[in-house]
């Protein structure tokens, strides 16, 4: 590595926790509501997943619950995309393969992480993510070449969606994600700025996820479950 | 979105069982769907899909003609066999 | 061979236990009866999933969190193995899922109630599904082949669908009185839907000496019913609960408890579709249909031009 270039920036092992946990909130809201009752399935499966992913990294760093459900908001630090609401399914499968490729080089690293339980952690999820991404990858070829109306909200989403992807620095996604979306027929944007009105949105919008899921948590402080 | 048949071998199992069926558009997702439907509790170290229209039954009319005439040939089991007292290994 | 002879053979085939295949020949009441019972089954556990799915963002816990995803996950799964078993009778399952959101098809009227609190997630497993059990465990036995089978996956995946409901339960009778007078609650509103899950009275019950004759059903519905309340009864017991039954007491000549009579106009209500949630539970299952019908149209498209390259 030249001496000038700049690290790559590794997110932290909270931002990997919180990341998991909040997508797979997201995952969660699709189940009994997909477009196809294989796709519940599926989509609990990857929720299933990434929630086992959180619970690991969450209990290396402290007690789970505690954390999930007593922290504020604010103090969560995953990236922002991780927080998206699902929108429409092509919004919710497109965020899927930005995130899983996210995950895919995060975990690679994390498989080399100074504590056992972390790297324990990671080797599991290596596995989980290959099909996590062969999943979010297939839907997404499927919607970018499927029908005009399918093709339109791919597109849409990915407008909507890729400003939120300044914040991923890890190398290799880039060219991961790039991959999926020539394979998908659809226009590859140039690498994304910095935009913090979607940002502030992503972060409105996991205040709203926290309120619901900390709801009951938090009515019992103190309570076993 | 077509029927598939669904088989799957076992960890440590020696051969593909029908485990039931799914729906899917095509090949690939019809692999993925089986996978999540039918393995999840660590059931499966191989998974098999094949179109439903692909399987060629036999006729239940034809069950006789197809399966009665060997039941009567017991010469062909072991136990048809009487090995005498005293032979080892056989 | 005649009809009168064939179905002679065939009443005779399944009264020695034989089983029935989607190739056999079968009369039309059987097959009728079984796409009607399937189908059911099949409606009521992705219904199922709705007044469940109603807390998977709020579970209290991570560890109960994923449980229940887990069992909610199952039971799209169960819907899937039902559906395709009864389309192994000659229906589709588009025409079956038309039919649900038509409102012609019935589904179990339990899944028409609330869940306004989290004990009411603990209660359903125990109760409801401890009742679906006691329904499913004959039902491996049918002599459908194909619904025997689906039921013989179905009842390994739900016993752990039970235990994880009493589990909830024991934990929250163990904690803090508010959680305490939430198990209660939830008692006092699962226990009578739960013992009309079994159906009315056997006298009431105009179809089944016939499922019993082609052993499609094995148990009457009262039979199950005091056996539900007999096994149900120590376990209320054990957790420290009341079973809101005044007249709830154990006849010891007998060996059974004795019980109250269910409301069988309000059961009536709810399967004519006027109970709480009806509306609701099919105007989400219409939504999430109509909704993701531009997502298969787009799997179908894929599919057809990739089948065109591969084949050129």
């Amino acid at each position: 590595m030249s001496p000038t270039s700049e690290p790559a920036a590794l997110p932290s092992v909270e931002a990997v926790a919180d990341g998991c946990l909040l997508v797979s909130h997201r995952l969660t809201e699709w189940v009994g509501n997909a477009p196809t009752m294989e796709e519940d399935v599926a989509l609990g499966n990857i929720a299933l997943d990434l929630l086992g992913q959180a619970r690991g990294l969450l209990s290396f760093l402290g007690d789970e619950d505690q954390l999930a459900y007593f922290r504020d908001a604010d103090k969560f630090a995953n990236p922002a995309i991780c927080a998206s609401p699902n929108g429409d399914f092509a919004r919710t499968m497109l965020r899927q393969v930005f995130v899983d490729c996210w995950l895919e080089q995060v975990w690679s690293t994390l498989t080399e992480h100074e504590a056992e339980v972390v790297r324990g952690v990671a080797a599991k999820a290596v596995k989980e993510n290959a099909y996590h991404r062969r999943h979010s990858r297939s839907w997404v070829l499927r919607l970018g070449d499927g029908t005009e109306e399918s093709r339109r909200r791919l597109l849409l989403a990915l407008e909507e969606l890729w400003p939120l992807t300044a914040e991923i620095t890890v190398p290799g996604w880039r060219e991961s994600v790039t991959g999926v979306l020539v394979a998908a027929t659809v226009p590859v944007p140039t690498a994304a700025s910095v935009d913090d009105s979607a940002a502030a949105a992503c972060a409105s919008a996991r205040r709203e996820l926290l309120a619901e899921m900390q709801s009951l948590a938090r009515a019992h402080p103190g309570a076993s479950w | 979105m077509a029927l598939w048949e669904v088989f799957v071998r076992a960890r440590g199992g020696l051969h593909h069982a029908h485990v039931g069926s799914i729906h899917a558009t095509d090949a690939e997702m019809a692999l993925e769907n089986a996978r999540d439907v039918f393995t999840r509790r660590g059931e499966a170290a191989s998974l098999w899909v094949v179109p439903s229209d692909a399987i060629v039954a036999s006729d239940p009319a034809d069950a006789d003609e197809l399966f009665e005439p060997a039941m009567d040939k017991e010469y062909r089991h072991p136990t048809y066999y009487e090995v005498p007292d005293g032979v080892a290994n056989l | 061979m005649a009809d009168r002879e064939r179905l002679e053979r065939f009443e005779a085939h399944v009264a020695a236990e034989g089983k029935v295949e989607s190739d056999s020949w079968m009369p039309d009441a059987y097959r009728k009866t079984l796409v009607r019972q399937i189908s059911q089954h099949a409606h009521s556990e992705i219904i199922g999933m709705q007044p469940e799915g109603n807390w998977l963002t709020r579970a209290p816990s991570l560890r109960r969190k994923a449980i229940l995803l887990a069992k909610v996950q199952d039971e799209a799964g169960h819907g899937l193995y039902l559906y395709a078993a009864a389309e192994t009778l000659g229906t589709s399952r588009d025409e079956m899922v038309d039919a649900l959101l038509a409102g012609t098809a019935k589904y179990s009227s339990i899944f028409n109630y609330p869940t306004p609190t989290w004990a009411d997630i603990g209660a359903i497993g125990w109760l409801v599904d401890g009742a679906a059990i006691m329904n499913q465990v004959p039902l491996c036995r049918c002599s459908y082949g194909p619904y025997a089978r689906a039921m013989k996956r179905v009842c390994k995946e739900e016993s752990f669908h039970q235990r994880q409901g009493f589990d909830i339960l024991v934990t929250l009778c163990r904690g803090t009185d508010e959680q305490r007078a939430m198990a209660q609650d939830a008692l006092n509103r699962w226990w009578w839907p739960s013992l009309m899950m079994f159906g009315p009275h056997d006298t009431d019950s105009p179809h089944s000496e016939q499922s019993m004759r082609w052993r499609i059903k094995r148990f009457s519905n009262d039979e199950l019913r005091q056996r539900f309340v007999d096994v149900t009864a120590p376990q209320a017991a054990f957790l420290g609960l009341r079973i809101p039954d005044d007249e709830l007491r154990y006849d010891e000549t007998a060996g059974h408890w004795h019980f109250g009579e269910p409301d069988w106009e309000e059961f009536r209500r709810v399967l004519s579709g006027d109970g709480p949630c009806n509306a609701e539970r099919l105007e989400r299952r219409t939504r999430a249909h109509v909704e993701g019908a531009w997502v298969r149209d787009a799997a179908a498209a894929y599919s057809a031009k990739h089948a065109e390259t591969t084949a050129a």
